[in-house]
């Protein structure tokens, strides 16, 4: 029988500091056994349990995109106890893996449709994998045009910079990159809250959907602004976060009604949230 | 199938003889209340009990579970490497468990094993069970089997059913499992027509001695939103100290935490019952708790058995009937109640 | 106790009627015998619900804590004293407080009822003053109320309320003469090995419910040392080991606090006697400080002051 609690081994790979706070870190692990790099065949918007003994798991999102072999990637934010044992580990350090888990971005929905994606600090992880899968030469051509809203506090805190600048050049994906303040003279970017830069940069619902990840502060105020531009709530994607144990929806503590975050979630339309009880 | 009739002292030492095939776990005396306990020498079961205090969905579902194993020491080569721990499913047949508790391992049974995800060890412990009931004689009061689809000798989730006869027992196999026990039964014999009359008698009787009636028929059409707004929670609520004794002696709650406890540089990982009761259960590593307030925690047990569950599985509710909660509760919050202010909405 | 009633819900109804309080905090019937229910009224219309009787076991102060509007509360002896020790500790404050005074006689053992008639069904109870009668389906008993109170009834000396807006009715005698800690000097008397394997029996049917815990009073800290993941003091399994470190560290945060209200074994599902841990800690506190808990006011609890001339023969 497949035992749907037993993490892959995996090694730590690489890690890379990603914000000047230093609380948030990527990790890049390589699965000990090939094989089990087959077996963990995941969709963008998935997360999976970081497993590490003597500690316990956490639920993360899958930062990394299938079209990228040979590794798996988490951004992690440094909050718990697992997350704070996290960041002490060194590279080659061995823990476990345990998923792929949850549902994922609707993708054959929004093939042939323009797609807007919207991220506040660190929840633009699942994103990330969602651009880099989308801009893969095989899935380019599969949607129409991406825009991309992304904000955090700084320039300093926001994630995977490099790629950002990237991005920013080509001419396939149009980004809007802001942060809520700076003092650099430099910034060439926007500046603003992410609810204020949507409302000017993304003019248009016409065959969209929306993906939203960011602190429930942000979710808030840009859901009426995607409203008012005419995303109906069946074409706004939410992806929720909740404590969560077993990943597999049988613990019992991360459900919304009837609803399991960790297996029938973590993504959910406005439309689904409207008819489940207010309760995460 | 095997029907069989065997005095009460033939019965016992029947039960002996099968601990060669089985471990054997039957309901004791000790102390105030009843539990199950693993037949030796020592034990003396004791079929004359209303209920155990403590559900037997321990014996299936322990409260305590090493899952995992590893060590820490970075000298060996599968140092962090999370290993599955060595089980005991070893056949195991539970005798006089009641027709409530039986059907609540099928209450239960979808959440451990189900098209996406298998629990292993749910699963296996539960397969190599065998389940021989016992009929209830005389419900008692707090018991309400029988509205949520259930009855005193409901033959639901059981292998094989045990009619008391006053100084007989009548046993009847059930599935495939139940008639192996009772091959492997010694002694007794087959069951006569009177002995199968007398027991059919007894099961009608039981039925009409069963006065408690909670209606659950609406609560399938309700919109989950207004249940979860309605207006009775805070009253519902005020009494409860959200302790876990519902939830814990409860046979069809299964909620569970898992948690890394490490001994020098061995670890297990363990799997213990958790209870919704517990603010703990929910609170995220940011601090956010989405239930937060003793109003949550308690309409969401409410909510999960009597709403929740209906509308995830249509197998009815997440609920036996057994009446523990009803009993043990330490603030008298009362499930039937609850259950009649929902179905009323 | 009918007249108890009676009065107790003249009083709530006027204290409504004349806006002295926003809720009011007693018991109503349960929906089984010997269990009745806490509940919060906020209207004259359901003073109807208040009821008073032998079975009100559980401690009302536990709903006190944190709240901010103004509150009538029942309170006999032990729960008065909990009220007392929740207004020193800063948990409500007593210009908030309406307490409606009862002389208490003792909570019914609903355990020991149960043991008379050999486990047999209860299916109702009626108290005629000193003695009560249980009925079930084939039987009925007449008990005497004195020979089956709670344990900690039976050595109560505070029967009458320390703190009270009005009484219910006069005072009642108060219990003299008892050797409230005759058990306490039992195991004192017991050497360690020995000691161990009492605790370590009396605690071995724990399923860690916490039903004690949460329906102390005295437990009222946002978040238990049990409960902590970070530094995690406590393992959450039912390793004997955690299960006696959490009733051990339990009883000492009772310290000096504990009024031996009973609650804690009255709601053990599983009847653990819980009180033998705590109540040690409470005849230390009598012995060494002259201590009891909530019967002023006007003294800091216990373990918050420290005076030179406090015992300290564990300093060397």
């Amino acid at each position: 029988m497949e035992n749907p609690y037993l993490p892959y081994p995996v090694r730590i790979d690489k890690i890379i500091t990603e914000t000047e706070d230093r609380n948030l870190k990527t990790f890049r692990f390589v699965f000990l056994n090939p094989k089990d790099e087959e077996k963990f065949s995941y969709t963008p918007g998935q997360f999976a349990e970081l497993s590490i003994a003597g500690k316990g798991e956490s639920p993360i999102g899958i930062a990394s995109s299938p079209t990228e072999k040979g590794h798996i990637t988490f951004t992690v934010n440094k909050v718990g106890l697992v997350t704070t044992h996290l960041h002490n580990m060194k590279e080659g350090d061995v823990m476990g893996i345990r998923g792929p888990l949850g549902n994922w971005y609707p993708w054959e929905e929004m093939e042939g449709k323009n797609v807007v994606i919207i991220g506040g600090g660190f929840a633009f992880t699942t994103l990330r994998s969602s651009i880099i899968y989308m801009l893969h030469p095989e899935n380019r051509s599969r949607f129409k045009d991406i825009s991309v809203v992304y904000g955090a506090r700084n320039p300093g805190m926001l994630l995977y910079k490099d790629e950002l600048a990237e991005w920013e050049q080509r001419d396939d994906i149009h980004m809007h990159i802001t942060v809520d303040g700076t003092d650099d003279p430099d910034w060439k970017y926007n500046v603003g809250f992410v609810p204020t830069i949507t409302e000017q940069k993304i003019t248009s619902a016409d065959d969209a959907i929306a993906i939203v990840c960011g602190p429930p502060i942000m979710i808030k105020f840009t859901q009426p602004v995607l409203e008012k531009v005419g995303f109906s709530p069946e074409r706004i994607i939410l992806s929720l976060e909740m404590r969560m144990k077993c990943g597999i929806g049988m613990c019992g503590r991360c459900n919304i009604g009837d609803k399991f975050v960790c297996k029938d979630g973590p993504v959910f339309s406005l439309a689904q949230l409207k008819n489940m009880p207010q309760e995460y | 199938m095997t029907e069989k009739i065997y005095t009460k002292e033939e019965w016992i030492k029947a039960l002996s003889g099968l601990k060669s095939f089985y471990n054997i776990f039957v309901p004791v005396r000790d102390g105030d209340f009843h539990t199950f306990k693993a037949l030796d020498e020592k034990k003396i079961p004791d079929f004359n009990f209303q209920n155990t205090r403590l559900s037997p969905k321990s014996l299936v579902y322990p409260q305590s579970e090493r899952i995992f194993a590893y060590t820490l020491d970075e000298d060996t080569p599968d140092a962090n490497i999370i290993k599955e721990s060595e089980k005991d499913y070893s056949p195991k047949a539970v005798v006089g468990i009641r027709p409530c508790d039986a059907h609540a391992f099928q209450i239960v049974r979808p959440n451990f094993d189900n098209p996406e995800y298998q629990d292993p060890w749910w699963i296996q412990r539960y397969e190599s069970t065998t389940l021989v009931g016992l009929g209830c004689n005389a419900p008692g009061s707090t018991c309400f089997c029988t509205s949520v689809g259930g009855g005193p000798f409901s033959e639901k989730g059981l292998d094989a059913l045990l009619y008391d006869l006053g100084d007989t027992f009548l046993i009847k196999a059930l599935t495939e499992k139940g008639e192996a026990f009772l091959e492997n039964a010694q002694g007794g014999k087959e069951a006569d027509d009177a002995a199968l009359k007398a027991g059919e008698d007894l099961a009608a009787k039981a039925a009409n001695k069963i006065e408690q009636k909670i209606s659950i028929d609406k609560l399938k059409d309700k919109v989950q939103t207004e249940l979860f707004d309605a207006p009775f929670w805070d009253d519902v609520a005020f009494a409860c100290i959200n302790c876990g004794t519902c939830t814990y002696l409860c046979p069809t709650c299964w909620c569970f935490d898992i948690q890394d406890e490490v001994l020098e540089k061995q670890g297990d990982r363990i799997r213990n019952w958790d209870s919704c009761m517990f603010p703990l259960f929910t609170l995220h590593g940011s601090g956010h708790n989405p239930r937060a307030k003793k109003v949550q925690r308690v309409r969401q047990r409410f909510m999960h058995k009597l709403k929740y569950y209906v509308d995830k599985y249509n197998n009815g509710v997440q609920c036996s009937g057994c009446g523990r909660c009803v009993r043990n509760c330490p603030a008298n919050i009362d499930i039937r109640e609850v259950c009649e202010l929902m179905n009323r909405l | 106790m009918l007249e108890y009633v009676e009065k107790i819900r003249k009083t709530a109804g006027k204290l409504f009627e004349e806006d002295k309080v926003d809720v009011f905090i007693g018991y109503k019937k349960g929906s089984l015998p010997m269990m009745n229910q806490p509940v919060l009224i906020s209207n004259a219309d359901q003073v109807d619900l208040l009821h008073w009787d032998s079975n009100c076991g559980l401690n009302l102060c536990n709903y006190l804590t944190k709240r901010t509007d103004r509150i009538g509360i029942v309170a006999n002896g032990c729960n008065s004293r909990n009220i007392v020790t929740h207004i020193t500790e800063n948990q409500i404050s007593r210009d908030q407080l309406y307490i409606v005074g009862i002389p208490c006689k003792g909570m019914i053992d609903h355990r020991a009822v149960q043991r008379a008639v050999k486990q047999k069904e209860i299916l109702a109870i009626e108290e005629q003053g000193n003695t009560f009668t249980v009925k079930g389906k084939d039987f009925e008993d007449t008990f005497n109320k004195n020979d089956y109170l709670q344990r900690n009834c039976l050595v109560c000396t505070h029967r009458n309320p320390v703190i009270f807006d009005e009484m219910v009715a006069p005072p009642v005698e108060e219990q003299i003469e008892v050797d409230t800690y005759k058990d306490v000097k039992q195991i004192e008397g017991m050497d360690p090995e020995k000691k161990w394997n009492f605790f370590t029996r009396i605690i071995d049917k724990c399923i860690r419910c916490y039903a004690c815990r949460n329906a102390c009073p005295l437990c009222y800290c946002p978040t238990c040392f049990v409960d902590e993941s970070n530094p995690q003091w406590v393992g959450k399994s039912s390793d004997p080991i955690d299960t006696m470190t959490f009733h051990i560290l339990r009883a000492y945060h009772c310290a000096g606090r504990c009024t031996d209200c009973g609650a804690c074994e009255r709601v053990c599902p599983v009847g653990i006697p819980m009180r033998q841990f705590t109540k040690k800690l409470n005849k230390d506190a009598q012995e060494l400080f002259s201590w009891e808990a909530g019967l002023t006011l006007d003294q800091r609890p216990l373990l918050d002051v420290f005076q030179p001339d406090d015992y300290n023969d564990f300093i060397r």
